[in-house]
Parts: C-alpha cells; sequence; structure tokens
C-alpha cells in the first residue's frame, strides 16, 4: 500500500505555526518573569541592572550578593520545581488515563510529608532556621530531605509492586495512590498528635512548600533530575499521544503500553519525590497547569508537554514573586499562593472551555 | 497467500477462548468473522496482530512468522481498529497522523504529512482536516480511525466491528470505502462483524467461530440456514431481493419457543 498523490496541506501548517508561536510566547514571558522577580522585593533591583549581574558582569557587590545568593536561586528553584510538576502531572494524566492525576496522585506528597514528620518527631530533627519564619527551624534539614524522599519512592515502590501482581492498570494505579495517600496522611496525623509543640510546627512548616529553601548545590541536583525527566517525556510523546487515543489503539501502533506506562510512573514519581523532598509540597501545579494548557494548545502532547513545562515555571515563578510582594515585608510560602491565583483562572477557564 | 493461520490456540486464565483455528487470507480479500457474542471474534483479532499473545499455533505473515517480528514491524504490516476508539482535544488530521507512529524515527517528515493528506483525499474527508475530533459524529470519528490505520501502510487491515455504532448510510459507505481501498491497494482486511447481510454484500470469505473452533470457513456458499442455525442457535430464512441474498430470522413463533 503506497500513498504519495498528496501534499502537505497550508491550513494545517498554519495551525502547527499557531502552537509555536504561544510556546515561543511562553519562552519570552517566563524571561521577563525572571528578570522581575530578582528585581523586586525588600530591595528593587533595577531590570538592568539585574540582566548585567545575570551576565556575569558585576555592578555592585550588594546586588552579587542579593541576586546571587538569594534571589536568582530561589527564582530558578521556583522555575525548575514548576516545570517539573507540571510536566509529571500531564504525562501521569495521559498514562494514567484520568484527568484528574497529578504528581501526587500516587501518595507522593503525603508520603513525602509523612517522612519529615518522621524524621522531625521520631528522629528528632526539630527546631529552627527557614527563610520565612525565623522562629521555626529544623536543625538537621539534609536528614529530614532523605527521610521525606525516602518515604516518596517507598511510596513509588509500594505501588510498582502492586501494579507488578495486579496488571499494571490505570485504576489499580489510582486506587493503589488513594490508599497509599490515606494511610500516610493518617501516619502523619499520629505523629503530629504525639509531637510536643516545636515539633508539630516543624512539621507544619515543612509541608508548606517553599522554593526558598534551596542552595545551590540542591538547585543543581533538581535541575539535573527535571531536565532528564523531560528529555525522556519529550521523546516518549508520540507513545503518550498513542495511548491518549485509548490502549487498543496504541497497541496496534506497536506501542508497549504497560511498559510506557510503569517507566512513565517512576519517572514522574522521581521527580515529584526529589521536589517534594527539597522543597516540600506544592499542590495544584501539577495538576492544573497541564489543563490550564489544554485549553489552548490542545491535547497533542507533542506541544502539550513543551507547554506544560513552560507554563509550570510561570506559574510558580509567578506565584512565589506574588507572594514575596502581597504582605511584604512578610512572606509567604508558595505553595499557598499557587492554589490562590491558580484557581480562579483555571474556574475561568473551565467556564470559558476551549480555545478555538 | 498474504496471512496464513495454524492449529492457533489461545488460554485465557487456563480456559480455552480458542483453539484449532487454521485459516488463510490472501491479497484483495475481505474476510468476515462471524460468530455470537463471545465466542472469541475480538481475541482472534488481536491474536494476529499480537495484541494478544496465543499460547500455541503460528500465524504466517507476508511470509513471516508473526513471532519473530517486533511490535513496531507488526505495526507497520498490520493496521488494527478497535471497536472503542477514545477522542481528545485534537484535530483530525493529528489524530491520523498519530497512525504514522510506527515509522516516525524522531519527528515528524514531510513525507508522512503527504501521507496523511492523501488518505484525507482518499476518504473524502478533506473538509474535517482541523476538525477536533471531540466534536465529531460517531460515523466521522470511525472514518478518523480506519484512515489512522490506512497511513500505517499496512498489508491487512483488522476491523473490530467497524459498523457496529453506525447509522445504515454510514454502515454502507464505511464498508463500500474498506472494499475499494482492499481492492485498489491489494491489501487484505480481515472485519469481525455482527450483520450477516452486510458480510454477505461487503465480504469476500466468511470465517463462523462455535465454541472457540472454526466451525465453517469459505465464501458465500456457507451461508446457509443450517450452519447459522448451528452457530447461532436460532432458525433463519435465506431469500433473494434485488439479486441479493438476505438473512433474516425465522418466524417469531419459532424464535420465542426456543427461547422457552
Amino acid at each position: 500500500m503506497h500513498f504519495a498523490k498528496g501534499a502537505v496541506p497550508e491550513d494545517y501548517l498554519v495551525y502547527i505555526r499557531r502552537k509555536y508561536f504561544w510556546i515561543m510566547g511562553g519562552l519570552l514571558l517566563l524571561f521577563i518573569m525572571l528578570v522581575y522577580s530578582i528585581s523586586v522585593g525588600a530591595v528593587t533591583i533595577p531590570p538592568y541592572e539585574v540582566l548585567q549581574t545575570i551576565m556575569g558582569h558585576s555592578v555592585s557587590t550588594k546586588w552579587d550578593l542579593i541576586i546571587w545568593n538569594i534571589r536568582l536561586p530561589q527564582a530558578l528553584a521556583a522555575i525548575v520545581a514548576g516545570a517539573g510538576l507540571s510536566v509529571a502531572g500531564v504525562v501521569m494524566q495521559s498514562i494514567l488515563r484520568n484527568p484528574i492525576a497529578s504528581p501526587f496522585t500516587l501518595g507522593i506528597s503525603n508520603a513525602g510529608a509523612f517522612g519529615a514528620a518522621v524524621s522531625v518527631v521520631v528522629l528528632g530533627t526539630g527546631k529552627v532556621q527557614s527563610t520565612v519564619a525565623d522562629a521555626v527551624t529544623i536543625n538537621n534539614p539534609y536528614l529530614t530531605t532523605i527521610v521525606a524522599f525516602f518515604f516518596c519512592l517507598l511510596a513509588t515502590g509500594v505501588i510498582l509492586l502492586i501494579s507488578s501482581i495486579r496488571g499494571a492498570s490505570p485504576e489499580v494505579m489510582v486506587l493503589a495512590g488513594v490508599a497509599l495517600s490515606s494511610l500516610f496522611t493518617a501516619g502523619t496525623a499520629f505523629l503530629q498528635y504525639f509531637a510536643d509543640d516545636t515539633q508539630l510546627a516543624a512539621v507544619v512548616f515543612w509541608t508548606f512548600g517553599d522554593v526558598g529553601r534551596v542552595n545551590w548545590l540542591e538547585l543543581e541536583i533538581m535541575t539535573a533530575v527535571v531536565l532528564l525527566a523531560i528529555i525522556f517525556f519529550i521523546t516518549n510523546c508520540w507513545n503518550y499521544n498513542a495511548i491518549d487515543a485509548g490502549d487498543e489503539t496504541a497497541k496496534g501502533l506497536g506501542v508497549n503500553v504497560e511498559r510506557t506506562r510503569l517507566v512513565g510512573m517512576v519517572v514522574a514519581a522521581l521527580v515529584s519525590a526529589v521536589i517534594v523532598a527539597f522543597l516540600g509540597v506544592i499542590g495544584f501545579v501539577g495538576l492544573v497547569c497541564p489543563h490550564m494548557v489544554r485549553r489552548v494548545i490542545g491535547d497533542d502532547q507533542r506541544y502539550l508537554i513543551p507547554g506544560s513545562i513552560l507554563f509550570g515555571g510561570i506559574l510558580l515563578l509567578a506565584s512565589d514573586t506574588a507572594a514575596r510582594l502581597i504582605i511584604s515585608p512578610y512572606v509567604l510560602p508558595v505553595s499557598i499562593l499557587t492554589a490562590f491565583m491558580g484557581a480562579p483562572v483555571f474556574i475561568y477557564l473551565l467556564l470559558k472551555g476551549y480555545k478555538r | 497467500m498474504i496471512l496464513s493461520v495454524e492449529e492457533l490456540e489461545f488460554l485465557y486464565r487456563n480456559r480455552k477462548i480458542l483453539h484449532e483455528v487454521a485459516f488463510s487470507i490472501e491479497e484483495g480479500e475481505v474476510v468476515a468473522i462471524l460468530g455470537p457474542n463471545g465466542v472469541g471474534k475480538t481475541t482472534l483479532l488481536k491474536c494476529l496482530n499480537r495484541i494478544l499473545r496465543p499460547k500455541g499455533g503460528a500465524v504466517h505473515l507476508d511470509g513471516n512468522n508473526l513471532f519473530d517480528l517486533g511490535t513496531m514491524e507488526i505495526a507497520r504490516l498490520i493496521g488494527y481498529v478497535p471497536q472503542r476508539v477514545e477522542t481528545g482535544r485534537l484535530t483530525a488530521f493529528d489524530a491520523v497522523l498519530l497512525g504514522r507512529r510506527p515509522h516516525i524515527k524522531w519527528d515528524v517528515t514531510e513525507k508522512d504529512l503527504r501521507i496523511v493528506d492523501s488518505v484525507f483525499r482518499l476518504l473524502s474527508m478533506e473538509k474535517l482536516r482541523l476538525a477536533y475530533i471531540d466534536e465529531m459524529s460517531g460515523g466521522e470519528l470511525q472514518k478518523v480511525a480506519i484512515a489512522r490505520s490506512l497511513v500505517q501502510e499496512p498489508k491487512i487491515l483488522l476491523l473490530d466491528e467497524p459498523t457496529s455504532s453506525l447509522d445504515m448510510r454510514n454502515q454502507v459507505e464505511i464498508l463500500a470505502i474498506i472494499r475499494q481501498i482492499v481492492l485498489e491497494h491489494r491489501i487484505a482486511a480481515v472485519m469481525t462483524m455482527h450483520d450477516l447481510n452486510q458480510a454477505l454484500r461487503y465480504a469476500d470469505r466468511f470465517i463462523f467461530l462455535k465454541g472457540g473452533k472454526v466451525h465453517a470457513h469459505g465464501g458465500a456458499e456457507v451461508i446457509t440456514p443450517q450452519v447459522i442455525e448451528e452457530v447461532y442457535g436460532l432458525p433463519v430464512i435465506i431469500g433473494e431481493i434485488a439479486g441479493m441474498r438476505c438473512v433474516v430470522p425465522g418466524s417469531p413463533e419459532v424464535v420465542l419457543a426456543q427461547n422457552l
């Protein structure tokens, strides 16, 4: 069978070009947001001097200090975490065939919070130091991060185990995730009940996701993991498109559906686990960002995945910037702001329907 | 001979679904797989492109042993149209382009786009190119699914009840298209069907399944009241209207009495 009579239809090319424009626009917006985010705060730094400093031309030692030590890592952490959570969300929604799937569907955030609670209450790492409120601090942040990460992986492992026994069906994975979530929530509540005031505060504080927590090393680790995951997801975008068309269609197209689903889930879970362990729980971005992008760019994963990556970065960076400014000089954890900002926009988009 | 099946056996949880299934198909043939619900028609179809793994037997495809081929190689030889197709916020063009998946290495090439375009022309669907598939009717969606299997440039098309959810006009249109493409491009089509009259009009050969086995196999001559009653447990009358053979269920009294 051979078809060669066709031409490349012009209207389709125009349609595709429009999607590229959206993505290019997103890239530009992200860059503008980055400069703006670095320039505003307790001290305002002129955007031009921000640009110069990032390019490596020192303007003043004071600016160097503020930008390189505080604002740039925080802004980059917001972009990386937003992009990572959003891309994990969009892939989860595809492979689990579930619009309300997100990086946290599999119980990862609750597992992370439980890990932090174990570290603070049982291992006694509770107390002192944070970027937001000086009163509450965790005196061994590394141990807390490691324990949180361990429990995130444990949750993923349990779901993998269940999937390997019962087959990697989306229903089994989602339901196992729901069960694990409640289990870890109960575990956290149990530990909190027996914690003293300081420990309780430290545990609660840890769960407020905050991008100001990271240092450069942690940022580098997080960036490496998110970048590798993004490359993996983008090279698999046709497989996710095929699964979106139905498992049987995908199999008919030669896609190994079970393996794509399992490996995709592990990678998405790993990204979420790293972000949760370093930053705490930042909800909403992974669930809603992909849907916002869908409304504009459609369900084709070739554009949906890059769009979600960019928009996740933009949303979390915008939220973090707002969180720093809104009740200045107090700084809100970004996780509170993401839902405040995202939910109304999302509801508006739901009511408005798809862009034609 | 483009496809031959020998002694195919398929088990589901140690229950024999198919056994001793054997038949062969030539280029340019449309083959209808017939039989009551649950007899294993869809299972047989899925064994032919290894969506399901048969327990025993052999499937030869254009000279290759099916079990020696990789999944992508199979997808380049066999197009599959399942009963259920999921929709999403995708244009028909992109949905059909997905059918090039087995041929795409890194990214879509101009050739891929040209092939998709020519299949849209072939099925007279040019106007639907940029329509979103989540806004389409059942008939349009079925055409998209068939177009998707055609851009795979397969040697064999497998269709699972291609007309089950369509109105009469769409049924005729879809089956006529399949018939025409099979003849013009010298490929073969295997489809599971319920409507014996449609099968009689559009298929060249018929395979009746009963109890997991091939009960009857051959050209139009195998469709007799006796075979149909043995397979479906229902007496029928076969008559002729305007030169076409038609199957109608036997008198209501007989059917009812059988059920009681």
